[in-house]
């Protein structure tokens, strides 16, 4: 059977999967809608949570981006699993045994103020709306190349699937969907690993296999390979990086920090019965996410190896269909500097700006790019985000491996998505309208407003993926630099620090804000030409400023709540209640 | 807070400070800051840093929340604060039947 007639019945078994799971776990309550009942066992709960938490961005951007910056890669290995750990030991336990809803239940109970509540909402649909933008942006890319439908169309498929569940089931819909989805990503992710670590290495274990030797007979480290290959055509080796240590270190911390703050992980951790379940359950989250993330830097050196095996010196007119078919769809881009009809893969970008515009066939019959050439000798253009989708197609892996990877793209990006529109509905219903504009609803109507909200910010999320903002990808440090500058230090201080007030909690989730959100708008948007290591604060990028945000928070409060009258004793009352575990 | 419960949170604390100690060793220290020197060292195909900071710091984390599970709860019992074996106290008792 062909590829694409597989992808099909893959990804309509998966879907078929989905909507018999949401049929079957409707919500009738608003406790089931926001946190399934409080009753999802701890190992199904890490489930969920690892594939709510895994999205588009681990699935399928991760391993490009490793592959292509090699070590530097390591700061979204280590940041976005390094987080649970903070996850695990300061947060989860205590907001458990807070048990409310949502985030900012947290923060406008804690601090006895609507003011705070309301700077928490507003933070939660912009983080989570920023972040559902690049979930669309995978659901889009999937569907294009695998289903040869047009973009559109895949998103308004994708986005019907998860109004279905969604709206219908809430949080238990979303949690029992999101452990299928965790078992198929992570299938399609470990099978195409093993077929080429075999391959390359002859070891099954893809962690293991990327530090064996190759399996050509020459006894040569694969990794001495890869460093010996990137350095002979003048790119970076591939174990070394580019990145200053201090960027490394603050881009690391800020993920961190972010992924501890980001509301629908956090949210997650409501839905279990008890205080020792939702420690043991970050455990078996982390478990689950670390098959892949282990995995990840794997594939990217074995992407890395097979791309410029297979690349590097062919002549165009030969071709794979996988190539044609990438550079069809705008992410692979070849220009024949030195007119040899062969691709020339080095280091450098080969066009500028980077990424490709087209202008009709050139002579061999490529899409002719009407950039700029750079001064360099690189004539190849690979987007990032299609090594894992295209890895399985550039190994001559069997057709059922490629379509299983399309399936588990899209089970990574659906199921982040649902868990992100979740938090939205519930902000918005819970939240806002509940807690704020309407205390006198029932549960019925604030449950009805849940599904109307979730319905609508589906129908946004939509807009997002047919008409993709360019600067989709640059947003995304928006999500982890705000949730570190705002969310992390104010629940952490909240739980651990009994003097922490309304007063500091507001004014350094401000301060923090306001200075990471301004530091990323100048450096994308107002000035984007200056945003490089020379006019950064002390070498920090955009992408690492949320952790100097913190620190700023952590110090504002420290400042405001020492000035400012201690909270009410009922308040005090609640942290020590939140500090042990039994109920009194 | 009586002084049991006082005892309680500071082994929590001292219990939480300590790891994270590990977490910061294993990820921050191994994984950046010293990152190039112990790339002079090697593990199998590995250079040493470059192990650290793609497989190293992750199996760390995952060591460290388990071990962190397994001492929280007998700190629990240890001063009679773990959770009776009820789950009556999720955050819908009242409306879930």
């Amino acid at each position: 059977m062909s590829a694409q007639l597989l992808t099909y019945f893959f990804v309509g078994a998966t879907f078929t999967l989905y909507i018999g799971i949401a049929i079957w776990s409707r919500s009738g309550s608003t406790s089931e809608f926001y946190v399934a009942g409080g009753h999802v066992s701890p190992l199904a709960n890490g489930a969920a949570t690892a594939a709510d938490w895994m999205s588009a961005a681990s699935f399928l951007s991760m391993a490009g981006i490793i592959a292509f910056e090699g070590a530097d890669g390591a700061r979204y290995l280590m940041g976005w699993t390094g987080g649970y750990v903070l996850l695990a030991l300061l947060l989860a336990p205590y907001l458990r045994k807070f048990a409310k809803f949502t985030v900012p239940d947290f923060v406008g109970d804690r601090y006895y103020s609507h003011t705070a509540r309301l700077v928490a909402v507003v933070c939660v649909i912009f983080i989570s709306f920023t972040y559902v933008a690049g979930q669309m942006r995978g659901v889009g890319v999937v569907f294009s190349r695998f289903l040869e439908v047009d973009i559109n169309s895949g998103v308004i498929i994708g986005m019907g699937i998860v109004f279905f569940y969604a709206v219908l089931g809430g949080m238990k819909g979303i949690t029992y969907t999101q452990v299928a989805q965790y078992c198929v990503l992570i299938f399609a992710y470990l099978v195409p690993a093993i077929f080429v670590s075999l391959t390359l290495t002859n070891n099954p274990l893809p962690m293991f296999g990327f530090g064996s030797t190759m399996a050509d007979g020459s006894g040569v480290y694969l990794l001495d390979r890869l460093d010996g290959l990137t350095t002979e055509l003048g790119m970076t080796a591939f174990t070394s990086g580019n990145k200053s240590t201090i960027d490394m270190f603050f881009i690391t911390a800020a993920l961190m920090a972010g992924t501890a703050g980001l509301p629908h992980v956090i949210v997650r951790f409501f839905t279990v019965p008890r205080v020792r379940d939702a420690r043991i359950s970050a455990g078996y989250a982390l478990v689950f996410i670390a098959l892949l993330y282990t995995t990840a830097p794997a594939v990217a050196a074995f992407a890395r190896i097979n791309i410029i095996n297979n690349v590097d010196s062919m002549v165009y007119a030969d071709a794979p269909e996988w190539f044609r078919k990438w550079e069809n769809t705008g992410l692979i881009a070849w220009a024949d500097k030195n007119g040899d009809g062969k691709v020339q893969y080095r280091g450098g970008n080969a066009l500028s700006p980077a990424a490709p515009a087209y202008d009709g066939r050139g002579e061999h019959g490529e899409r002719r790019v009407s950039n700029q050439l750079s001064d360099n000798d690189n004539e190849l253009y690979v987007d990032r985000d299609i090594i894992v989708l295209a890895h399985p197609e550039i190994a001559g892996l069997p057709n059922w491996v490629i379509a299983l990877v399309a399936a588990g793209g899209l089970a990574a990006a659906l199921s982040t998505a649902a868990g992100l529109l979740l938090v939205i509905s519930t902000a918005i219903s819970h939240d806002l309208l509940k807690k704020t504009l309407m205390p006198s609803i029932s549960e019925r109507q604030e449950l009805l407003f849940a599904r109307i909200s979730a319905a609508v910010a589906i129908g946004i999320a939509g807009l997002f993926g047919i008409y993709p903002l360019g600067f989709v990808a640059q947003v995304v440090a928006f999500a982890f630099g705000l949730a570190a500058a705002s969310f992390f230090p104010v629940i952490l201080l909240g739980i651990f620090w009994k003097r922490m007030n309304k007063e500091a909690a507001i004014a350094g989730m401000l301060t923090g804000l306001t200075f990471t959100f301004a530091y990323i708008v100048y450096f994308k948007f107002v000035s984007p030409d200056s945003n490089n290591a020379e006019n950064w604060l002390f070498g920090i990028s955009p992408e690492g400023i949320g952790t100097l945000g913190m620190i700023l928070n952590f110090v504002v409060s420290g400042v405001v709540a020492n000035v400012t009258p201690p909270p009410p004793p009922e308040i005090q009352e609640m942290v020590e209640n939140i500090r042990i575990p039994r109920a009194i | 807070m009586n002084s049991n419960n006082n005892d309680y949170w500071r082994a929590n604390i001292k219990l939480t400070l300590m790891l994270l100690a590990v977490w910061f060793m294993a990820s921050f220290v191994c994984g950046i800051l010293i990152n190039d020197w112990l790339n002079q060292f090697r593990l199998f195909g590995f250079k040493l840093g470059f192990w650290f900071s793609q497989q190293g710091a992750i199996l760390t984390f995952v060591a460290l929340i388990f071990f962190y599970v397994w001492r929280m709860n007998r700190l629990d019992r240890q001063f009679g604060v773990d959770e009776e074996d009820d789950i009556s106290e999720s955050p819908d008792a009242g409306d879930d039947v």
